[in-house]
Order: C-alpha cells, then sequence, then structure tokens
C-alpha cells in the first residue's frame, strides 16, 4: 500500500510537469501580451517592461527558470497584471475561499444526493422514487447561474434570511448561497448514479443471499448494497471535487466571494501568464491527488484490486 | 398423523409484466417430511426456481404467490418480512445456482457466515467466527480458520459453494433448499458438492429440496420427485417408481436426454423444441408442441394431475403408450 502511494506520487511529478510545459507552450503560442493595452505602449517602455519580467529571454530559458524556481521555492513568480502582488499571494488569498466553499459544496452534495438516491432506489418505481427522480432532473437542467440569482432573490432580496454576496472570513450565512448554488446539480448527478447504481446492486445474486440470510432491509442495504453501489460514485466523485475545489468563476463573480476562479479568468483574459500558469498547476495537483483517493478507495471497497 | 415439515398446497406464482400476467407456476402441491428429500425437475423456464423464491419469500417485486406453503403446519406464504427474516436461515436455508455470484465479493467470507449467528443466535462475534470455521471444516474446506479471513475471489468455484452450504447451515436449518447447486460446477466438483449435500443431510437430519434439470443427479439423490413443465406439475412420485416406468412423455424425455455409457446409441438424445413462452401457453397441455404423443385433445383440454398407482400425472396418453 505504502509503496502504491509512493509510486504513485512519483509518476505524478513527471504528469504535472509535463503539464508545466504544456501550459507555458500554449501560452507562448497565445496571441496578445498582458502589457497590450488601447492607447498603445511607447516601444522603450515595452523593452523595458519586458526585461523587467524578463520575457526578452528566449522561451526555453525562462520555462528553465519558471520550473526551477517551482521546485525549489514554490515560488510561482510575480504577477504581471497586479503590479505588486506575486502568483504565491493571489493563491493564498483567492485558494482558501474556494476551498472552504468547495468542500462544503461537495459534503452537501454527498449528503443529500447519495441518501436521496438510495431511498429511490429501495422505493423503486413509487412516488418516493418518481420525487427523487423529478428533483434531480429540476437541479441538473437548472443552471447555477440562473440558481443564484433565484436564490439571492428568495432568500436576500424577498425573505431577508441570508446575504446575497461577500465572504466576511467565510461565516456561515455568507457560506449558505454560494454552497446551494453551487452543489445542487451535483448533488443531482450524484443521486441519480447513487440510484441507477444501487438498483443493479440490489439486483445482484449476492443481495438475494443476504435476504436469504434473514438480514432485515436496512442490513442488507448498509452491510451489503452500499460499498458496492458507491463505486461509480466515488469515480464521479473525483473529477468533480477537483472541480468544486478550483472553484466556479460565476460563484465567485455573483457572491463577490473572492475566490480563486475569478481570478483565473481575469488572468486569462489579460494574458496574465504566471497567474495562468500558477493557478493550472494547482488544479493539476488538486486533480492528480484526487485521482490517488478515488483509486485508494476503489481498493478499500473491492478486495479484487490488489495495491 | 404429524404434519409434514413441508407441505406446499396449490401453489401459483404470478408476475405482472408489460405484456400482462405471467404465471411461473401453476397449482403445485408437493410435501417433504423431516429429514427427507424431494427434488424438482424441469428445464430453465418451468417454474421450478419461483417455486423456491416464493417459499423463502423472495419474489421479485413484481411476482405474487397463492396457495399455502407450510412449515412444520404453519402457514409461511406471504409472511411479512420481519417474520419471514425469522424463518430464513433458522428454519430454511437455501444454497443459490452461481456460487460465483451469490457470495458478496466485498466482504470476507467469515463476516458474511459470522453475521448470520450474530443476528439469529445472538452470538458474539468471536464466537460467531469459531463456529463458522467449525462449519466449513465440516463442509471438508481446509485450513479453515484462516480461510475465514479471505474474500470470494480467493476461493475456488467448489470451495465457494462449499462455503455457501456450509453458510446455509449454520442455524441448523430444518430444511435446505439448493436451486441448482452444481450447475455451474466442473463435472468433477459436481459429484464432490453432491457427495457433500447428502453428508450433510445425514449428519445434520437438514431436509433437503433439490431443484435441477438433471435427472442423473435426481437419481442418485432424492427418493421423490416432482417434474414441472410450463409451470404445471406433468408428473410427481417415487424417484425409483418414474424412472422405472415414466408415466409421462416429458419425464420419458429427460430421461433418456441423460447420457448413457452402457448404451450402443452413441448420440445423446434431445427433446426437440424450445422451452415454451410463458405469456403464451396453449390452452391445452403445455407440453403438447413438442410431445411425440400429441393427439387431439392434449391441444385443447388441459390434462389433471390423476393418480397412477404411487404417482400423480397430469397427461391424457395412456401410461403404457408412454414407456
Amino acid at each position: 500500500m505504502t509503496a502504491y502511494i509512493l509510486r504513485r506520487i512519483a509518476i505524478a511529478i513527471p504528469t504535472i510537469l509535463t503539464l508545466i510545459v504544456l501550459s507555458f507552450v500554449l501560452m507562448e503560442f497565445a496571441p496578445g501580451s498582458p502589457f497590450d493595452s488601447e492607447r498603445g505602449i511607447p516601444p522603450a517602455v515595452l523593452a523595458n517592461l519586458e526585461a523587467k519580467y524578463g520575457l526578452d529571454r528566449p522561451a526555453i530559458e525562462r520555462l528553465g527558470i519558471y520550473i526551477w524556481n517551482i521546485v525549489t521555492q514554490f515560488d510561482f513568480g510575480p504577477s504581471f497584471t497586479y503590479r505588486d502582488r506575486t502568483v504565491n499571494d493571489i493563491i493564498a488569498q483567492g485558494f482558501p475561499v474556494t476551498l472552504t466553499y468547495g468542500i462544503w459544496s461537495g459534503l452537501a452534495a454527498i449528503a443529500v444526493g447519495v441518501p436521496l438516491g438510495i431511498v429511490a432506489a429501495i422505493r423503486h418505481n413509487t412516488w418516493i422514487d418518481y420525487l427523487a427522480v423529478g428533483f434531480s432532473i429540476g437541479a441538473q437542467v437548472l443552471p447555477n447561474f440562473v440558481m443564484a440569482p433565484i436564490l439571492v432573490l428568495v432568500f436576500t432580496l424577498w425573505l431577508g434570511w441570508l446575504p446575497g454576496g461577500g465572504w466576511q472570513g467565510g461565516q456561515w450565512n455568507y457560506l449558505v448561497l454560494p454552497v446551494i448554488a453551487l452543489s445542487t446539480s451535483f448533488m443531482a448527478s450524484i443521486a441519480r448514479l447513487t440510484r441507477s447504481s444501487m438498483l443493479e446492486v440490489l439486483n445482484a445474486p449476492f443481495i438475494r443471499t443476504a435476504q436469504a440470510k434473514g438480514l432485515p432491509m436496512r442490513r442488507v442495504i448498509l452491510r451489503h448494497a452500499l460499498k458496492p453501489a458507491m463505486l461509480p460514485v466515488i469515480s464521479y466523485l473525483g473529477p468533480t471535487f477537483a472541480f468544486l475545489l478550483t472553484g466556479s468563476v460565476l460563484i465567485d463573480v455573483f457572491f463577490s466571494t473572492g475566490g480563486i476562479g475569478q481570478f483565473f479568468v481575469a488572468a486569462a483574459l489579460g494574458r496574465d501568464y504566471s497567474v495562468i500558469m500558477g493557478v493550472t498547476v494547482l488544479y493539476g495537483i488538486i486533480v492528480v491527488a484526487l485521482n490517488l483517493v478515488v483509486d485508494l478507495a476503489y481498493a478499500w471497497i473491492d478486495p479484487k484490486i490488489r495495491l | 398423523m404429524a404434519d409434514p415439515l413441508l407441505q406446499v398446497t396449490d401453489l401459483r406464482v404470478t408476475f405482472e409484466t408489460n405484456d400482462g400476467p405471467v404465471q411461473a407456476v401453476n397449482g403445485l402441491s408437493m410435501s417433504l417430511e423431516a429429514g427427507g428429500t424431494l427434488a424438482v425437475v424441469g428445464e430453465s423456464g418451468s417454474g421450478k426456481s419461483q417455486m423456491a423464491f416464493a417459499i423463502m419469500g423472495l419474489l421479485a417485486r413484481n411476482g405474487r404467490a397463492e396457495g399455502s406453503v407450510r412449515l412444520e403446519g404453519r402457514e409461511v406464504l406471504n409472511l411479512p418480512s420481519a417474520e419471514l427474516n425469522r424463518i430464513r436461515a433458522q428454519s430454511i436455508a437455501m444454497v443459490f445456482q452461481d456460487p460465483m455470484t451469490s457470495l458478496n465479493p466485498y466482504m470476507r467470507v467469515g463476516t458474511q457466515m459470522a453475521e448470520v449467528l450474530e443476528l439469529h443466535k445472538g452470538l458474539s462475534r468471536r464466537d460467531a467466527l469459531a463456529e463458522s470455521a467449525r462449519m466449513l471444516d465440516a463442509v471438508r474446506i481446509p485450513d479453515a480458520r484462516g480461510r475465514l479471513s479471505q474474500y470470494p475471489h480467493e476461493f475456488s468455484g467448489g470451495m465457494r459453494q462449499r462455503v455457501m452450504i456450509a453458510m446455509a447451515l449454520l442455524c441448523r436449518p430444518k430444511l435446505l433448499i439448493a436451486d441448482e447447486p452444481t450447475t455451474a460446477l466442473d463435472v468433477t466438483v459436481q459429484a464432490q458438492i453432491m457427495d457433500l449435500l447428502e453428508d450433510v443431510r445425514t449428519e445434520f437430519g437438514t431436509a433437503l429440496l433439490l431443484i435441477t434439470h438433471d435427472m442423473a443427479l435426481v437419481a442418485e439423490s432424492c427418493d421423490r420427485t416432482v417434474v414441472m413443465y410450463g409451470g404445471r406439475v406433468m408428473e410427481q412420485g417415487p424417484t425409483r417408481a418414474l424412472f422405472e416406468a415414466p408415466s409421462h412423455p416429458y419425464t420419458a424425455g429427460l430421461l433418456s436426454a441423460v447420457p448413457r455409457l452402457d448404451g450402443d446409441d452413441s448420440e445423446l438424445a434431445v427433446i426437440p423444441g424450445d422451452p415454451p413462452d410463458m405469456s403464451r401457453l396453449p390452452p391445452g397441455c403445455p407440453f403438447a408442441p413438442r410431445c411425440p404423443l400429441v393427439m387431439e385433445t392434449c391441444r385443447e383440454v388441459r390434462p389433471v394431475l390423476e393418480e397412477l398407482g404411487d404417482v400423480r400425472r397430469a397427461c391424457h396418453a395412456e401410461p403404457r403408450a408412454v414407456a
């Protein structure tokens, strides 16, 4: 097990290096520059700026320096558009916010989606099942950019229960609306996935064996059916959590949370190379780590998978 | 006279399907004495497995059972699940066809066995595991204690069926239903499993209800036999009588389909035609379309079970014409 984890981490290093190189190359070929502006900058000023940020050097040299700084100091360099801030500053400011509402959204999606799916499967083809499926489809087709304004309209403007935006260090009342807006569609996907997977498992011969042993239905579900039914849900959760933790631009912008998603989009539009690169690498690390977690969870559930 | 261990009277199993109701079992009556052996024989789709599921209360959700199933005189058909759960494993246990998928692949074998004893006998985990090991030993699994912590995929097919049998016997049930227990296994392993079933039956005094399509198994292991076709009983009686003088053309067909080494005819006899479509049974005898002795009445009038010596048969043909 330990050897497996170490091996996976060893494989992750070239994966992330490849990611860095590829995004760097893409960035080189992308048109435009962080110093483009409407008025145009005098050539001398531009040359000075490029010299300051090292853009006058050959690309291969810049790539080498970039990787060297990451490996030795975990330093992603200065931002090109926020003059006095480094990429590390921006990540340190935005990532904890994103992480907080991302984790809560993920937990909320699991906490509601999984039980909903299980109940729908147990009560297959009854009104409970239809209600759960109806809710799931509704929640899935309702995009969060529609969801967010409706939530604010109802809970902030009409009822006045919750603030319609801001962060305030992540106090719970500032968290509720972003978490609901972000989690509902994942909640719905998890519920549908759990339901269909549970229905399949409940038809398996070993479930009939468990019933023939005289186990109460609750025990059959919890001890025999739940673990295998969770396998597809877990593989879905890997990329989903990666998405949630890396934030949603829409949530950041709409609720003014100050999460990292909005910096990423601003950086992409403003050609802020180092911020784009930094956030991309961060995403890469998160995805690789979550895939490892998914694989370990699989091995824990399915004894046939030997690590 | 005391009540028999199992008394099934006019059992009917109906499934509601999109094509309308399908009668999987139609008017089955049979009885089994404590410690006795009874075989239910038929091709796939004859309703024999659904009969077992109905007794155990394990029918699929769209299935409905009617009639009567008495266990030591007590009606058990369609009991609420809480009461069924007290009967399952403790009075009636079941061994299923496919040992590869009938054990939970995600749980240790010891855990799967021990939970039966923890639930029904209130044993501690430690005692339940010790008893499970003794039972694995009784079904002749080597290194029983060590194998408790293994998962089903670490066992061979035959070993898994031994585990299933051991698990079924944990609470010393009075009746063991074995649904095609050897069909998924190699021929050599089949013989071992049948020997084992015979041994545990005598050792624990368990009655055996064997469900199979294999007449050869029946001859060796069961005193009485019920032959089913299209959800109906074709013929039932002492196994010996059925084998020596089958009085129903379907029984005769099944018997001639058993491979023999002593005959001079090397070609394997088969019953021509396919098993019936249960949703479109003919109005007369369900076997009529495939019957070599079919007459005009067979297609229109459904034969009823009639006594013929020790045997009950449902056939219009003269018994002498069958043999």
